[in-house]
């Protein structure tokens, strides 16, 4: 205390001094910390750079596929040999013969069996169904003769969009020199084209990389959303309004409330080891069904609701609620008509966050059989079915090189939906809350 | 409280729903086989009038054990498997009323040693491999006595191998790939000693404790089962090898290739005619308490057994799958056909 009872003259001197002796530092440390940060956030930025980059360069020419102009000959003895138009009969037909006997029409010199082999091998298999199907919605094709796009073979497609090098000697490369010079030759006679990839986005999951859509991924990750949202958002709101609004301080509510805390720290894969306990094994709920998955992602998605709802209802000054309640209201007409509305946007976003993270989950969804190889899409909440992120996981297993970039393809479809996702959430943010 | 009232409630009107007859197979098992048999699945959605069915890929022994938990809808009709089923699981099953269980080999799965193609040539033998990944090996001084693995380049352990530190990425030890190399390498490069394969007569325990051990010490990296992880790591880093089923080998031909074993490449021809010592057998089993009461059984096994399938110029072995040779191929058309209850 003697610097109290100093001169104010000589003690502010003194002050000065040491202020000055020791600004130069203060300043340093400052600067030094504004870079420290500035470094963080560059380098943050740079990564993620990095990441788009690698995920896009990757990823773009996936929206594209090479298809294969062939003059189908639509042959009634191969489609229809009896005539009588019987769908259930016609599906059974063989429409490999058509497809493998337009392209070798283009090719008429390419005679021994194995190089004839190699040759339908540019067609996708998938070429079959596409032709079956054109058959079965027009049957006035039958007997008559046109042109149709079918898609190429993935080993095709990889080297026309220069994923495989044409340098590489034959015997280490997947497409042989007599397949590239097939192909240059389609290319020059404008039968071969890259043309929009409909089939990622409206089919479901196929073992031909060219053929394999995220569809059904789609579907499914939309049915478990919404079982999700439509059990956690109601259940979530109502405990926080409860929790915060009615509920009692007291021991009981203080264990409920760290107990909430603690579960939204869980590890995911343990809710879906809980959820194949209980609603698997003791339910009998079906494997691999949206449903379930939902339910599963409700418990992980609930605790973050809680939390999110319960500040918001928190941040709503209680002059609004003594208001309410001192012109008459009951407490229920003062939470749904003044407290809900105000805390509405912080909600909606921490549902919203909730929501995203739930679509990202493939820990928990393993362990209730999601995690699989479904073709069909899904079309109700008991349909077997996969999600969006496990999509991702099958394919990045794949060992045939066209499913990097579906891959990568894939993991822009999940990103684009977040950033929607979290996109509403700063929106909802920014237009409605309210500052006090 | 409310909350789970609520779930629970939701969860018992679900379940009256659901608890109807399933008319979709439901298949789990291998990973190593899940390429595989989802190409098939995918063929006989669609040339039949049956829906598609579901496929886990749980891994070998995961899918034995939901194949044996019990016979009706709420358990799987197929388990895909790259070993054959162990006695323990078959009396499993038998306890959980699965008797009627029909294994059918579809072919054969090489696994390769493979390093990036511009990297030094290896030409190891499975002696090589054990003393260079194992845990403990000989004292290399001479003796009997097992040390913990002293060695850390190639040309420590084979004078003939390139001067490399000994870098492997491979498969965790819940894979089926690393049961089968631990078998098939590790075990055949341990009984080239005298004294360890004495030990495998009289203590079959020890010598597993001795040989199937893999080091820790960084040499060996699991690198997860993702095996396409495995051919861009190989790419980048070209002194370290992976381990890794043949068909990655196929598929990235350009970027990888194969180490010689025993002296033998994992060629196609190589594994499938047995030349190749590290290849071991895939399979399916059927649940044959679910022929005829789950749609399509009878129809899907028919169409992974057919010609068009597991043939030679089938269109698995297009993917990578080594195909049977005749002999055993009719052996599988067979048992396709007849479903016969051939484990017990």
């Amino acid at each position: 205390m003697s610097e109290m009872t100093v001169e104010p003259g000589q003690g502010g001197a003194r002050t000065r001094a040491l202020v000055a002796a020791g600004i130069g530092r203060r300043y340093r440390a400052e600067r030094r910390f504004r870079l420290f940060g500035l470094v963080a956030i560059v380098s943050a930025l740079v990564f993620m750079a990095l990441l788009f980059a690698s995920i896009i360069g990757k990823g773009y020419t996936a929206f594209v596929q090479t298809e294969i102009r062939l003059p189908i000959s639509y042959d009634v003895a191969v489609i229809d040999p009896d005539g009588v138009r019987d769908a259930a009969e016609m599906r059974r037909a063989n429409y490999g013969k058509l497809y493998r006997d337009g392209i070798q029409s283009l090719f008429p010199t390419v005679e021994s069996r194995n190089d004839r082999r190699l040759l339908n091998g540019l067609v996708s298999s998938g070429a079959t169904f596409e032709i079956r199907d054109a058959v079965i919605s027009s049957p006035d094709l039958i007997g008559k003769k046109a042109e149709i796009w079918v898609p190429a073979s993935d080993d095709v497609d990889m080297l026309v969009k220069g994923r495989v090098d044409r340098n590489e000697p034959e015997g280490t490369r997947r497409v042989t020199d007599k397949e590239i010079a097939w192909v240059d030759a389609l290319q020059k006679d404008g039968r071969l084209e890259s043309r929009f990839n409909w089939r990622f986005f409206t089919q479901g999951d196929s073992r031909e990389p060219e053929l394999a859509g995220i569809w059904g991924a789609v579907a499914g990750s939309f049915l478990t959303m919404l079982v999700t949202l439509v059990l956690s958002f109601p259940l979530g709101v109502a405990t926080a309004v409860y929790l915060e609004e009615f509920a009692p301080k007291n021991r009981w509510t203080d264990v409920i409330e760290v107990n909430i805390n603690n579960l939204a720290a869980i590890p995911s894969i343990v809710f879906g080891l809980l959820g194949l306990a209980v609603f698997l094994q003791f339910f009998g709920l079906p494997r691999s069904a949206p449903l379930v998955g939902g339910l599963v992602l409700t418990l992980m998605t609930l605790p973050t609701i809680i939390i999110a709802a319960r500040v918001s209802l928190k941040s709503v000054p209680p002059s609004i609620r003594e208001a309410a309640l001192g012109l008459g209201a009951s407490k229920m007409q003062m939470v749904t008509n003044d407290v809900l509305p105000l805390a509405m946007p912080g909600i909606l976003t921490g549902t919203i966050i909730g929501m995203g993270r739930a679509l990202g989950e493939t820990a928990p969804l393993l362990m209730i059989g999601m995690v699989a190889f479904i073709v069909d899409i899904p079309h109700g909440f008991t349909d077997p079915a996969t999600a969006l992120p496990v999509q991702i996981y099958i394919w990045a297993d794949s060992a045939e090189r066209a499913f990097v970039e579906r891959t990568s393809a894939a993991i822009m479809v999940l990103l684009a939906f977040l950033i929607v996702m979290n996109a509403a959430a700063v929106i909802l943010r920014s237009r409605f809350e309210r500052r006090w | 409280m409310k909350r789970t009232l609520a779930v629970a409630a939701l969860a018992t009107v679900a379940f009256a729903g659901a608890a109807e007859a399933r008319d979709q197979i439901r298949i789990v098992g291998s990973s190593t086989v899940f390429p595989f048999a989802s190409k098939v699945v995918e063929q006989y959605g669609k040339t039949t009038s049956f829906k598609t069915p579901v496929i886990e890929s749980t891994g070998s022994g995961g899918g034995f054990k939901l194949f044996c938990a019990g016979v009706g809808v709420d358990h799987p009709d197929i388990t895909n498997a790259s070993r054959a089923i162990k006695s323990s699981e078959v009396e499993t099953c038998a306890k959980n009323g699965v008797n009627k269980i029909t294994e059918i080999t579809i072919g054969f799965d090489g696994i390769v040693v493979a390093d990036a193609k511009n990297g030094p040539t290896f030409n190891v033998s499975r002696k090589d491999l054990y003393l260079a990944l194992a845990k403990t090996v000989p004292d290399p001084k001479g003796g009997d006595k097992l040390v913990p693995n002293p060695y850390k380049t190639w040309k420590d352990v084979n004078a003939s191998l390139p001067a490399n530190e000994i870098e492997v990425l491979g498969p965790p030890p819940t894979s089926g790939t690393r049961d089968a190399f631990t078998e098939l390498v590790m075990d055949a490069g341990c009984a080239e000693f005298p004294a360890l394969k004495a030990l495998s007569k009289s203590d079959p325990k020890a010598f597993q404790a001795a040989c199937q051990g893999i080091r820790e010490d960084g040499a060996y990296i699991e690198a997860g089962e993702n095996d396409t992880l495995i051919v861009n790591k190989l790419v980048e880093n070209t002194k370290a090898l992976g381990i890794f089923g043949y068909s990655f080998l196929d598929q990235n031909a350009d970027k990888i290739k194969g180490a010689h074993i025993d002296g033998v490449a994992p060629t196609f021809e190589n594994i499938s005619s047995g030349k190749y010592p590290v290849s071991r057998p895939l399979f399916f089993y059927v649940k044959g308490e679910h022929v005829g009461v789950i749609p399509g059984i009878k129809e899907y096994v028919a169409e992974f057994t057919s010609e068009a399938a597991i043939g030679a110029d089938g269109y698995l072995p297009q993917i990578g799958l080594i195909p049977l040779t005749a002999d055993k191929l009719k052996a599988a058309k067979d048992a396709g056909k007849a479903l016969p209850t051939n484990v017990k």
